[in-house]
């Protein structure tokens, strides 16, 4: 219940191909995480599953069921929207009770659906309430309400965060990756944020211009990144990229090393460099080096390091992290 | 941010916009008042505004002389069917145009509005050889038909504006959560519509209440609505104040009632959903 | 957003409205196109069943070179024209008039808009017999308290007298729309041109108005649509005398009152003519505001 095969999946817009041909696999279960720049086709790969848009060739297959032509309706699918699309006219209670009103559900039966997810999502006291009278949060929830009840074989979200404010976002993250861990269900998430996917993905597919870069766990993207793109788009703060002698000294025509693996000291080291911008959270430290050698490089520190704005300071890179790529950008 | 005014300031703009709007006003307020006169006190000169012996008499006589009920309710169904005929023909082609849009949309739109361009003059003669050939002359069906046609293209392009308001994620939503087309437009789309769907009602039923080329053409004695009621009163025989104003205000109270009472749908349908 | 299957969904839902107007369009049209080559009097027993006389140019010759065309055509933009003017001009003032901060802003709305409400036989009725009759109208009534001599006004003033009526009728639209798109401007702009110095006048000028363009266009278009076919208004008041026949009424009596349904049909042609000339005109302003 709930394996999702994108085969030779392709997408035209007129002349425009946004997604050329594209194999994906989703196992059941699974917590999937559409990551990429705006732009890069992951929003469209989801409509193409949910049935929203048509593929212009290949097949999906739903539970080993091809469901390439099939109207989203028939999908059985759930999706919770990036503006949640609650309607506004409904409570909440019917907001939640829609699908189950359209397959036909028994009122009581649903009624207890309802009681269950209403439970499940702290809303049991908002039931009554129109969407217009709800926070952010509490607007998400009924979204993944309307969205649990139908007991999908597969969720589809599309940034549903995006419009939450920092904090909430990372509790709303929580409660989404605990609402996994209990249903068990396949999770298909797609987001630009590069923290959500790699705090909550099983599997995270990397893409880029409709292209899949890479797929992988959040480790293995972060520790094997396949290309230039991957490795600077996972990980934050970006990683830095060196041209020129040090990378022909790795034999590479570039090098990446993450800030966390530069190591800086105020005494001696590999780089010498004056310090840009230095930003203190406390937990960490970021600074912006100069280097002669390398070029302006990101670096983290943990904890607090009192080095400030022209200060000079020497940067020792990690030998062992280091990713080296080749002219085309690939990893060697 | 409204910015805080001197009260000296205020008065003046009350005293001039009342001026204003009394004057604008006072052409139907004083048909009515002409109605409540004895034919005597309506031609006194010099005018009695508010002295005179008021009298209902007018009513009756308008009543007894030309069975006003037949007329109202030839003025209702019309407009009312019409309105209704128009709207359900125009919900589906407007959703498919917010909604689906495709290159041809903005011409389609365009091409509609412009029949409604067509002088009505130039095309009198086929529409009542045909009426003629299908028995629809003075009939209310033929009306209801005619002026459903005239203003289906002002009902599609309000619904039009309106309907591109409603986000499309919410349509998608609903074909996530299993409705058909047909629940979507019934449970989702017309629900959130609502306020712009009676704007767009409101506004038809009073253009084709007030409509007064095809129903003074088309209609003899069966069919014939309150603008050929009133028609009737321009004859000079006959012709007196305080009876032609009872006349006037019988045909067009219902409808002056109804605007009054759906004050703020009416506001936002009378701009044609064109300006927010 | 769409898919193979919402696109033909739309496509079928759109077809009846669309074959429904096309045919309100297109057969009426073929008719009149093809009485206008004919000569079709059925007083003197032409009919469509014995088959009618082709005539060729001759009614739309015959049309054109009548005493009574040009003139008609002048009337009719003369027409259109003065009350557009009237309702614009007087529209805008209204509107900025109503935004201003006063008690009972709603209840003045109601008034302002209510002709609306009237329909044209009744308000040709009215003004024509309570107000502009030259014996017991109030209009006579006022001009002898000022001493003055009683204006014969659908005689001797026909037209202005018209587009006063009309006026009145559209002039609640016009002030409506201005003031919703007036209500719509953002005060922070004024505020920042009244920082930056610049006198009443010159806000008016430089900010309002050009913020209004769109409701203007709009104002325009939807009136000129109405405007062009004006009936009732002068049917009831003068039936088309004293230099007050549009193309519209011209044609209402070749067809109607004469009989002459050839002419009349040639007639028709001209008018849809004049009438696509305006539309493409307006389409073009309007089809260019309508993305925005």
């Amino acid at each position: 219940m709930g394996t999702i095969t994108l085969s030779k999946v392709t997408k035209s817009f007129g002349e425009v191909q946004v997604i050329p041909p594209l194999d994906l696999t989703i196992d059941d279960g699974e917590f999937v995480v559409f990551v990429g720049p705006s732009g890069c086709g992951k929003s469209t790969l989801l409509r193409l599953i949910a049935g929203l848009e048509d593929v212009t060739s290949g097949t999906v297959k739903i539970d080993g069921v091809d469901a390439t032509t099939l109207p989203p309706a028939k999908r059985g699918l759930a999706m919770v929207f990036q503006s949640y699309a609650l309607y506004p006219h409904m409570s909440v209670r019917k907001n939640i009770a829609f699908p189950l009103k359209m397959a036909g559900m028994e009122p009581a039966e649903a009624e207890k659906r309802i009681a269950g997810a209403a439970k499940v999502l702290n809303l049991t006291d908002y039931l009554d309430r129109k969407p217009g009278q709800l926070s952010g949060g509490q607007r998400q929830r009924v979204a993944i309400g309307r969205a649990i009840v139908r007991e999908p074989s597969a969720f589809l979200f599309d940034e549903p965060l995006s419009n939450l404010d920092a904090a909430l976002r990372v509790n709303m993250r929580l409660e989404i990756s605990e609402l996994h861990q209990t249903l068990k269900t396949t999770m298909v998430y797609v987001t630009h944020d590069q923290v959500e996917a790699m705090t909550m993905a099983d599997k995270i597919v990397v893409l880029h211009a409709g292209v899949i870069e890479q797929v992988g766990s959040p480790l293995e993207l972060y520790n094997n990144p396949r290309n230039k793109f991957v490795a600077g788009f996972i990980g934050s703060p970006k990683m830095n990229f060196i041209e020129g002698e040090i990378a022909t000294k790795h034999n590479a025509a570039t090098i990446g090393i993450r800030p966390e693996h530069i190591s800086l000291s105020t005494k001696s080291g590999d780089w010498e460099g004056v310090v840009g911008v230095s930003e203190h959270l406390g937990s960490d430290t970021f600074f912006h080096v100069k280097t002669k050698a390398a070029g302006l490089l990101n670096v983290r520190a943990s904890g607090e390091v009192s080095a400030r704005h022209g200060h000079k300071v020497f940067l020792t890179p990690d030998t062992s992290k280091i990713h080296r790529f080749d002219k085309a950008g690939n990893a060697l | 941010m409204a910015r805080s005014v001197t009260s000296q300031r205020k008065t003046i703009n009350t005293v001039a916009a009342w001026t204003v709007g009394l004057l604008i006003f006072f052409p139907i307020l004083w048909t009515i008042l002409t109605s409540f006169k004895t034919e005597a006190d309506a031609i006194a000169s010099p005018p009695k505004f508010l002295f005179f012996a008021w009298t209902l008499e007018n009513y009756a006589i308008v009543q007894e002389r030309s069975d006003y009920m037949r007329f109202l309710w030839n003025s209702v169904i019309i407009a009312g069917g019409s309105t209704l005929l128009g709207i359900i023909i125009a919900v589906p082609a407007a959703w498919s145009m917010a909604f689906v849009p495709s290159k041809r949309t903005k011409d389609i739109l365009m091409w509609m509005l412009s029949t409604k361009m067509l002088p009505a003059v130039g095309v009198l003669y086929p529409i009542y050889l045909m009426f003629i050939k299908l028995g629809l002359l003075d009939t209310r069906i033929g009306l209801v038909i005619v002026l459903m046609l005239i203003n289906l293209p002002i009902i599609v392009w309000m619904l039009y504006t309106y309907f591109k308001e409603i986000p499309g994620e919410i349509l998608e939503a609903a074909r996530m959560d299993g409705a058909g087309l047909r629940e979507e437009i019934l449970y989702v789309l017309t629900p959130m519509a609502l306020p712009g769907i009676a704007s767009t009602v409101l506004l038809n039923v009073i253009l084709a209440w007030n409509e007064a080329f095809w129903t003074l053409n088309l209609t003899a004695a069966k069919a014939a609505p309150l603008t050929a009621f009133i028609a009737s009163y321009s004859s000079p025989e006959g012709l007196f104040y305080a009876k032609l104003s009872a006349a006037s205000t019988m045909a067009i109270a219902p409808i002056l009632i109804l605007g009054w009472f759906s004050q703020k749908q009416l506001v936002r349908g009378l701009t044609f959903g064109a300006v927010k | 957003m769409a898919t193979q299957h919402s696109r033909s969904a739309a496509r079928l839902m759109m077809a009846p409205a669309v074959i429904l107007l096309l045919g309100w369009m297109l057969v009426p049209l073929t008719m009149t196109l093809y009485f206008s080559f004919k000569k079709y009097l059925p007083l003197r027993g032409d009919s469509l069943a014995n088959g009618l006389e082709w005539v060729g140019f001759e009614n739309y010759v015959r049309f054109v070179s009548s005493s009574s065309f040009w003139p008609s055509i002048q009337t009719t933009l003369i027409i259109v024209g003065g009350v557009l003017f009237i309702t614009v001009i007087l529209g805008i003032l209204l509107a900025i008039l109503l935004d201003q901060p006063m008690w009972g802003q709603g209840v003045v709305r109601i008034l302002v808009i209510a002709p609306f409400f009237v329909m044209p036989t009744v308000s040709a009725l009215v003004w024509k017999n309570i107000f502009m009759d030259p014996v017991n109208g109030l209009l006579a009534h006022l001009w002898k308290f000022f001493g003055a001599e009683p204006v014969q006004w659908l005689s001797q003033a026909s037209l202005p007298s018209i587009i006063m009526i009309v006026s009145w009728q559209w002039l609640p639209f016009a002030t409506l729309i201005l003031l919703t798109a007036i209500q719509s401007l953002d005060s922070e702009q004024l505020e920042a041109a009244e920082m930056d110095g610049a006198p009443v006048l010159k806000r008016f000028w430089f900010i309002v108005l050009p913020h209004l363009s769109r409701a203007i266009t709009i104002v325009i278009l939807i009136q000129t649509i109405f405007l062009l076919s004006i009936f009732a208004e002068i049917f009831v008041t003068t039936a088309g005398a004293f230099g007050t026949k549009t193309l519209t009424y011209l044609i209402f009596q070749r067809v109607l009152e004469s009989q002459n349904v050839g002419l009349g049909s040639a007639g028709g042609v001209y008018a849809i003519i004049l009438a696509n000339i305006v539309a493409i005109f307006l389409m073009r302003i309007v089809g260019k505001n309508l993305d925005a």
